[in-house]
């Protein structure tokens, strides 16, 4: 300092304050330290919502086994759910959550993987202008109106169809296969678009028909992507709530076929979590259920990043 | 059959494939709108219905879904903004930030379901506010959170690296770059995901059911005193949007036309939802041309 302050020739008090400037944080350094801790702030808050919604839901739904001392393996295979008698098995649910998710799945993959073709390989102009716009809607509309048709177009259809009360798995199986169809769609597109263009052009200079090209090339090098798709639509179909209710008619016992009326995981949470008191084993019961809905999405949620990190390296290899 | 016969008959199938898709999104509107539109009438639109039965208008929750959305994004935009932008320029590519983001994933994809008893166990019970706007809306931002936050972040990631260079070379810090020059650039993007995912949130049941409650108590629509009781605005009566009482007539009413309500009521929601598709393409494209000065 001292020697600037003779090279310059400068009289002290201006050495001061330039001392002071580059000594001491600028307005612009400043005012970074006041976003950088707004956006820090921001995502702290989110992080806590994530962490305390795993950690509320977890110490609810464990309190049947570590309080009611009921046994798991009792709880997941016990067909008998009547919680005010103290009975609580939840395989009825589990089995028909599983039951709706994969029969949905089942039904709307070949549907979400022929739309993907027909937008991405046949008619991409057409598939851009009106497909695009069809998928959007149909993701768009609320999940009660799905259940509101399902009640009054496809329960009604079934009834006709096969008899009985035309509430079941059948009819909510219906309903999630509209619901889920956006979800896979538009994700196989995603997938189906990643494709090198060079896959394909190589594939039809070998003579190759569309279909074969699209078969054996197209849809195998985005299998990963495609299998990802389809496991995000059975998430969602795991998950929904009120449209599934709405149709299946809520009985809590094991379902006989497709037609009678069964319930699911969360038909189950929304009819019942009003009716119970916090604290006794009919509303634990009801949280371990929510327990298990959230086990399952991170457990969705894992698979689908196992299936990413395969693909990743199979295309790097 | 020869290769190109089966070619021809992939592409018959795949044709009738999206002829079924396009059908089934004709009939659901087609459906939705010829049932519900003739029984809406202004009367419908405005007045109250019967806390019993769930018969009469659907005024109230009509205001109820618009009130909850408006606190909804009040809340979930400045969050989502802050941890879009952190995400996008302060986030370090290490195992911190992927942390973060798989738990922004995870609460993305927590059902619907989850999320609503998690605000009722948290606000309902523990905090005893009881069924209330302000508990329904903080459980909606939970669920509205996690799409905005990725929207927000991929919006602004898009925007070119020397819009940032530029304004970190005029001497500005980078919270002023990312407020000054990212953000404004960035913004048709985000007003298009803001406007779809106040359309879900319109939508939504759910989480909602044991949150916001179930009842619409009809409310002194000349009072606008937030802090009063009988006020619509007040954040601490239950409010039962439009969407659960679809849901609520069609399963627990005892209304006699409750199969012409709800379509009508569905009607409604689904206009408004298409409302808000649409205005979120146009008021983006609007904005892209403003900011971009192009045709």
């Amino acid at each position: 300092m001292e020697q600037t302050n003779l090279q310059l020739n400068k009289p002290d008090s201006q050495t001061n304050e330039w001392d002071a400037r580059l000594h001491h944080a600028t307005r612009a350094t400043r005012e970074d330290w006041v976003g950088r801790g707004i956006s820090y702030l921001c995502i702290g808050a989110i992080i806590l919502v994530v962490a305390s919604m795993l950690w509320f839901i977890t110490s609810k739904g464990i309190a049947t086994f570590t309080q009611n001392h009921v046994s798991v393996l009792k709880f997941l295979t016990g067909t008998n759910w009547a919680p005010d008698t103290g009975h609580i098995g939840a395989a009825p649910m589990i089995v028909g959550s599983f039951a709706v998710t994969f029969a949905a799945a089942i039904v709307a993959t070949p549907f979400a993987i022929g739309t993907a073709i027909f937008m991405t390989e046949i008619s991409p102009n057409r598939g851009r202008k009106l497909l695009q716009p069809v998928i959007e809607l149909l993701v768009g509309i609320p999940s009660v109106v799905y259940g509101f048709i399902g009640l009054a177009v496809v329960v009604p259809f079934m009834r006709h169809l096969v008899g009985g009360s035309g509430f079941g798995i059948i009819s909510a199986t219906f309903v999630l296969f509209v619901m889920v169809l956006p979800t896979i769609t538009s994700m196989t597109v995603d997938s189906l678009r990643a494709v090198p263009r060079y896959y394909k052009e190589a594939s039809l200079a070998l003579g190759a028909t569309r279909w074969q090209t699209i078969s054996r090339v197209i849809l195998r090098s985005a299998t990963s992507g495609i299998l990802t798709a389809v496991i995000f639509g059975m998430a969602r179909a795991f998950g929904e709530a009120l449209a599934v209710q709405m149709v299946i008619g809520n009985a809590a016992v094991m379902p006989k076929n497709l037609i009678s009326a069964a319930s699911t995981l969360t038909s189950q949470l929304t009819s019942g979590i009003g009716d119970t008191i916090d604290g006794t084993l009919p509303n634990n019961a009801l949280w371990s259920l929510a327990l298990i809905l959230l086990l399952m999405s991170l457990f969705f949620n894992a698979l689908v990043r196992f299936i990413a990190k395969r693909g990743q390296l199979k295309h790097e290899r | 059959m020869n290769a190109k016969q089966r070619d021809r008959v992939a592409t018959v199938v795949i044709d009738l494939i999206v002829a079924a898709v396009v059908g089934i999104l004709l009939f659901l509107l087609v459906y939705i709108l010829s049932a519900g539109l003739p029984h809406v009438s202004w009367q419908f639109l405005t007045g109250a219905s019967d806390p019993m039965s769930g018969a009469g208008g659907i005024g109230v929750q009509l205001f109820n879904s618009f009130y909850l959305l408006v606190l909804t994004m009040l809340i979930s935009l400045p969050i989502s903004l802050g941890a879009g932008i952190y995400l996008a320029e302060y986030a370090k590519d290490n195992w911190r930030t992927s942390l973060i983001r798989s738990a922004i994933e995870v609460l993305s994809s927590l059902p619907s379901v989850v999320v609503g008893l998690f605000g009722f166990l948290l606000f309902v019970v523990k905090f005893k506010m009881g069924f209330s706007v302000i508990s329904g809306a903080i459980a909606l931002t939970f669920f509205n959170l996690p799409l905005l936050t990725r929207n927000i972040e991929e919006s602004l990631s898009a925007v070119s690296r020397s819009q940032r260079e530029a304004g970190l070379s005029l001497g500005l810090s980078k919270w002023k770059t990312e407020i000054g020059i990212i953000l404004p650039v960035a913004l048709p993007g985000i007003v298009t995901g803001v406007v779809l995912s106040a359309g879900r949130v319109f939508g939504e049941a759910a989480a909602l059911i044991y949150t916001a409650g179930q009842s619409a108590p009809v409310t002194n629509f000349s009072d606008w005193n937030p802090m009063d009781p009988a006020s619509p605005l007040n954040p601490l009566r239950p409010a039962e949007t439009l969407a659960v009482h679809i849901w609520k007539i069609n399963t627990e009413g005892m209304a006699s036309n409750a199969a012409q309500l709800s379509a009508a009521a569905s009607a409604i929601l689904i206009l408004a939802v298409l409302l808000f598709n649409l205005g979120a393409r146009l008021l983006g494209n609007f904005l892209y041309r403003r900011v971009t000065a192009s045709k």
